[in-house]
């Protein structure tokens, strides 16, 4: 498809009357906003994977509006001159964002300049056998079991399964014909400590009074595993009603009479369906213009998001306290053992082990319990031509339970809450392979270890952007167990990812980037302390025994993340001596702008007239043009 | 008086203290006329020394001989006490609730207190008028430093000298004053290098049902305007709330008589609906069974959050005025010396960048809160715990802390202080062992002989060893003004000083400091 390109285009501040012009153009990937003004040119990108939805509004007086909203939560608005260029516009996004085949896929046609090697590379980062082997199975009473090698039993389970020594294979066959989708227990965490496992499966076909004997035995190899508990616990997440309610189509729960030694326990977390409603009010009441704060919190009550998050989070909790505390193990299910169920093992086990709360075993978790274990990411974030009853929050929710974490404890992780963000971005953006389709067993017939690139390696190998600048490794050791404050008012908004493109919602400056420059500051001070030791040496001047260390490469400071979280790039020293002194108004920080050289330090305060202070207009006298920039925009430069 | 007929036991051993967040203490409790004491007797283990006036107020419980005390403190802190004995416990309560309740400003521990540290730099003599009146004189010669006031018979709440403009006379000022509430008549609050415009402030006009008008005070105003500009009059009150007023002798500028104006409406709460909320907000953070729809709609319901965007809307709509429509600004609410002082102060905290300093904001709070008249005593002699009956006690300079604290989460380098300096204003004004916060107004504390006889606040915090908690590290100074965002996801609940953490930033702010 040629490039298609619409000059005079006005973008349209979500918040504010503010707008600013430039040139729109749709490549066969992006769609790309140019700004016009050559001082601050702000670019804007947007894959057309992240885009939810395309409405052309009515014709107005000065063009036809194009309002684009996306699954990343920016929602941009367009107003494009002539009414033709904006139908064209509207109809190839239409063709364009619902891609009918894999194929079509950004993952399949991007291309970061890396050789077969490297992409190989990259994909054997995450090797889940090496994780289960860091817990410490298999082990005398945990074993891998070859019977889904073929996807034989359960399709969407992967091929490498862990199973109690006592479980074999009939027993294994005959639980999985009694469990929704054949996914029977497996093991998906061990906590070595206590030898307690965490297992996850789908909902019983128990209706109102059948019972499987093989699966019975199961649930007994799990519990006859750990000798430190003599039951193990049964947790439904969903609600009991719901629960219920599955029984009259032949599913349900486990009746505690048929199994000997367990605990049943309900959670009471909702299904996709209300948790897409909740997060569709949520997005509805934070986009309202000048929302005032009792609408803002009364309609944060009312679309019960925090609630869930909450739910989630109690679940959790209750996991990681049955284990490590009375060492029981826990088998988790929900009703096909995908969506709730991942959220609360996952989650669980980021409350037990710290190994999770790295960079490194957060993605381990996320291949883990997310991507190995079946969650339908496909049908969930809509990556082709969708069902919209499948499509759901479930993943978003659960980045959002870590970062609620994180604000509990700062301390505790290795990344910071641009990490989060950054893969609920790849999440959709079909860039990496990652995250397509629905199970390992797709993914194998798509082929994409060998057709697309893993985002793993590639966020590795930006780490230094994700860096929690306060982690302590020590604070890891001293609570190895996370025990989160449930009370209501520790769940919070999470402004920076439900507003990331909103500049006018965040802090004007930012303590994480601050913090950031100087570790780099301090790190290349002390190279240049060390360079002149070294130098010292050679001149043979130094007395100490200092060991000559070899001089930093180079003195710049690494790329930071284009983010609005993180604000502009730094500007190197040299450039910013030359614009000391001077103030410079009409700009504000640049936005998504790729390959900004020279950046730099910005307040990003926005005018007061977009903050919504209002009531100025039809001042006497001074009627500005609406789109007279200078005065309205001015946001002036700290120098430094 | 003797405090000593106050206290019927001065002294229980085997008591247990319990804090929030922190291990229980056992030691030996202690009543002084000032402070309640609780040591453990040994060496490197925290004492706790209360101050009676810092508390609200205090619940007894008994299990069998065991009294339990709950002290409720203004700074909003909750500590529990178990005291072995019945009696005692009933004697310390009675001896805490009759030494928290004195009524006497004069028997308040500042007028006891004697400093451990030598008093480098004298706190009562750092801010005073004329100083800052020289700064002024350097930039303009508009303005003049009026006496008029100098025995406080024109206004009570006023200090002695007072910034106005030179044209106008002290005749003028007399029959202005006489035609604003509690003779507050319009003086200088801040004026903006950048481009001239000032900031005045003043109580309502008393216009009455009447309509009454007054020359002196048209002409006093418009004096602070260019030729041909024009000026916003910012009322802190909707325009019902103004009409109101007027059946009670006040009321607001007529378009009329006041052409060159444009007046501006907002919807600061009144003093007394701000104690309410402050007092439902603090039931909704102690109730620790909420659940997330409860704890949301009891928040909502304690229009706390609401109070934060409402005053800083209005600060940042009075500071838009001056810098971007080059316009001057004068701020009223009813008496002036509440929601008028919080739009003034802020509004400086936006606009100029000293004000963001620790000295800067000290010197804002003497200026638009000590000297301007903001009835500290009044409002600070009660806080959310209190079972007495209300008289006129309101958060107001809470809420103005809370306001600052917002824009330093959204500009955490442009500040030289941090939080703890915020907490720490706020646990002074309640109860303090420095005489800085006492009184209602200059003249009261002329009249306590507060500067001879008591310390103050700053030559204590101003010492480099205390200083050092109050910085912030990551400060970097600019000269901008800075635009907070006003938006209800912008804006935080201030959750240290309610007791909903501990002090977690403190521990954060250590962290960045090493790093």
């Amino acid at each position: 498809m040629s490039k298609y390109v619409v000059e005079q285009v006005k973008l349209l501040d979500r918040f504010s009357n503010k707008s600013v012009t430039g040139t729109l153009h749709l490549t066969a990937t992006h769609l790309i906003f140019v700004e016009s003004n050559s001082t601050s040119a702000q670019e804007i990108w947007i894959l057309h994977h992240h885009i939810a939805s395309v409405e052309k509004l009515s014709l107005k007086t000065n063009g036809c509006p194009l309002l684009i909203q996306c699954r990343n939560f920016r929602l941009v608005h367009f107003v494009i001159p002539r009414e033709r260029d904006c139908h064209d516009i509207y109809s190839s996004l239409l063709r364009l964002l619902r891609p009918v085949s894999y194929d079509e896929l950004y993952a399949f046609s991007y291309n970061p300049k890396q050789n077969d090697q490297q992409r190989e590379e990259g994909w054997q980062l995450i090797d889940l056998a090496a994780e289960f082997e860091r817990m410490g199975v298999p082990c005398d009473q945990w074993q891998l079991t070859d019977v889904n090698r073929e996807y034989k039993v359960c399709k969407t389970y992967p091929r490498d399964l862990y199973v109690p020594i006592m479980a074999s294979k009939p027993i294994i066959v005959g639980s999985s014909k009694f469990r929704s989708k054949g996914r029977f227990p497996v093991l998906t965490y061990f906590y070595q400590e206590k030898k307690a496992a965490v297992c996850r499966c789908s909902q019983p076909l128990s209706g109102f009074s059948a019972r499987c004997l093989e699966d019975e035995h199961m649930l007994q190899a799990i519990s006859k595993a750990n000798h430190n508990s003599r039951y193990i616990y049964v947790m439904d997440t969903r609600p009991k009603l719901n629960a219920l309610a599955n029984r009259a189509a032949g599913k349900g729960y486990e009746n505690e009479d048929n199994y000997s030694n367990i605990r049943f326990q309900f959670v009471g977390i909702e299904n996709i369906h209300v948790m897409r409603g909740s997060l569709q009010k949520l997005l509805e009441v934070v986009g309202t213009r000048s929302l005032s704060m009792t609408d803002y919190l009364v309609g944060l009550e009312n679309s019960g998001w925090l609630r869930h998050i909450k739910a989630i989070m109690d679940a959790a909790i209750f996991l990681a306290k049955a284990v490590t505390v009375e060492g029981a193990s826990v088998l988790v299910h929900c009703s096909d053992g995908w969506d709730r169920t991942a959220q609360v093992c996952a989650l669980g086990s980021l409350l037990m082990d710290p190994y999770y709360r790295t960079i490194k075993g957060f993605m381990v978790l996320i291949e883990k319990d997310w991507i190995s274990f079946g969650h339908k990411f496909a049908d969930r974030c809509d990556q082709l031509d969708p069902d919209p009853k499948e499509v759901s929050p479930i993943f978003t929710q659960f980045l959002e339970c870590v970062w609620q974490l994180t604000e509990q404890f700062p301390q505790a992780f290795e990344f910071s809450e641009w990490f989060l963000i950054q893969i609920h971005e790849h999440v959709h953006s079909c860039q990496f392979g990652n995250f397509l389709g629905n199970s390992q067993r797709q993914r194998e017939d798509l082929q994409l270890k060998e057709r697309t690139y893993s985002l793993w390696a590639h966020l590795l190998s930006e780490k230094q952007n994700y860096l929690n600048p306060v982690y302590s490794p020590s604070f890891a050791e001293s609570h190895p167990v996370l025990e989160p404050s449930t009370q209501a008012y520790h769940f919070k908004f999470w402004r920076n990812m439900y507003h990331q493109y909103d500049r006018s919602m965040h802090p004007r400056q930012s303590i994480l980037k601050h913090v950031l420059t100087l570790k780099d500051s301090n790190r290349e001070l002390e190279g240049t302390v060390q360079a002149l030791k070294t130098k010292l040496q050679k001149f043979s001047v130094s007395t100490s025994p200092l060991k000559p260390q070899t001089p930093p490469r180079e003195r710049s400071l690494p790329p930071r993340p284009q983010s609005l979280i993180l604000g502009a790039p730094l500007l190197s020293r040299k450039e910013v001596q030359q614009e000391e002194d001077e103030e410079v108004f009409g700009e504000e920080a640049m936005e998504d702008a790729p390959a900004i050289t020279g950046g730099e330090r910005t307040v990003e305060g926005s005018s007061a007239t977009e903050n919504g202070y209002g009531e100025l207009m039809g001042s006497f006298g001074s009627k500005n043009e609406p789109g007279a920039v200078t005065l309205e925009f001015g946001v002036a430069r700290m120098t430094c | 008086m003797e405090f000593a007929e106050l206290i019927k036991t001065p002294r229980v051993d085997g008591v247990v203290l319990h804090r929030p967040f922190m291990p229980t203490v056992e030691g030996t409790l202690c009543l002084t006329g000032h402070h309640l004491i609780l040591s453990s007797r040994q060496d490197n283990t925290e004492e706790l020394w209360l101050l009676h006036a810092n508390i609200d107020s205090i619940e007894k419980r008994f299990v069998g001989s065991l009294g339990t005390i709950i002290v409720k403190c203004k700074d909003l802190r909750v500590i529990q006490l178990d005291i072995p004995g019945m009696e005692e416990c009933l004697n310390i309560a009675s001896s805490i609730e009759a030494l928290s309740t004195l009524d006497s400003v004069s028997l308040m521990y500042p007028f006891f207190y004697r400093p451990l540290f030598e008093v480098i730099e004298d706190g009562w003599q750092l801010f005073v008028p004329e100083e800052a009146f020289k700064d002024l004189e350097s930039m303009t010669d508009e303005w003049r430093l009026s006496e008029v006031n100098k025995d406080f018979s024109v206004c009570p709440s006023y200090p002695s000298l007072l910034t106005v403009p030179k044209d106008i006379d002290d005749e003028s000022l007399c029959k202005a004053a006489s035609f604003r509430h509690g003779g507050r008549f319009p003086v200088l609050s801040y004026y903006h290098k950048k481009n001239g415009m000032v900031m005045m402030r003043a109580a309502q006009p008393l216009t009455g049902t009447n309509g009454r008008r007054c020359k002196e005070d048209e002409k006093l105003i418009n004096a602070t305007l260019c030729a041909g500009k024009r000026g916003y009059i910012i009322d802190t009150r909707t325009i019902a709330v103004a009409q109101q007023a007027k059946a009670r002798g006040g009321g607001f500028e007529q378009e009329a008589n006041y052409a060159q104006w444009r007046r501006i409406h907002k919807a600061i709460e009144r003093s007394n609906v701000l104690q309410e909320g402050l007092i439902k907000l603090v039931e909704a953070c102690n109730d620790q069974s909420h659940s997330m729809d409860r704890w949301l709609s009891k928040l909502e319901a304690s229009n706390w959050q609401s109070n934060v965007k409402e005053i800083l809307t209005t600060a940042c709509l009075a500071a838009q005025c001056i810098d971007r429509e080059g316009a001057s600004v004068l701020v009223h609410g009813t008496e002036g010396t509440d929601s008028t002082l919080q739009v003034t102060s802020l509004a400086q905290i936006i606009l100029d960048p000293a004000c963001r300093t620790i000295r800067g904001f000290e010197a804002l709070i003497e200026r638009e809160w000590l000297q301007a008249g903001h009835p500290f005593q009044q409002r600070c002699a009660q806080s959310a715990y209190s079972n007495g009956k209300p008289r006129s006690e309101a958060p107001v300079f809470l809420l103005f802390l809370d306001c600052v604290w917002q824009i330093l989460r959204q500009f955490p380098c442009s500040f030289q202080f941090n939080e703890n300096f915020l907490i720490m204003l706020f646990e002074h004004a309640y109860a303090s062992q420095f005489g800085t916060f006492l009184g209602n107004s200059v003249a009261e504390r002329l009249k306590l002989l507060l500067s001879q006889k008591t310390v103050s606040l700053w030559s204590w915090v101003n010492r480099p060893q205390e200083l050092e908690r109050f910085l912030n590290p990551l400060y970097e100074p600019n000269n901008l003004v800075i635009w907070p965002s006003v938006a209800p996801q912008s804006l935080l609940l201030w959750e240290v000083p309610l007791q909903m953490h501990e002090m977690p930033k403190e521990h954060m702010d250590c962290e960045i400091s090493m790093c």
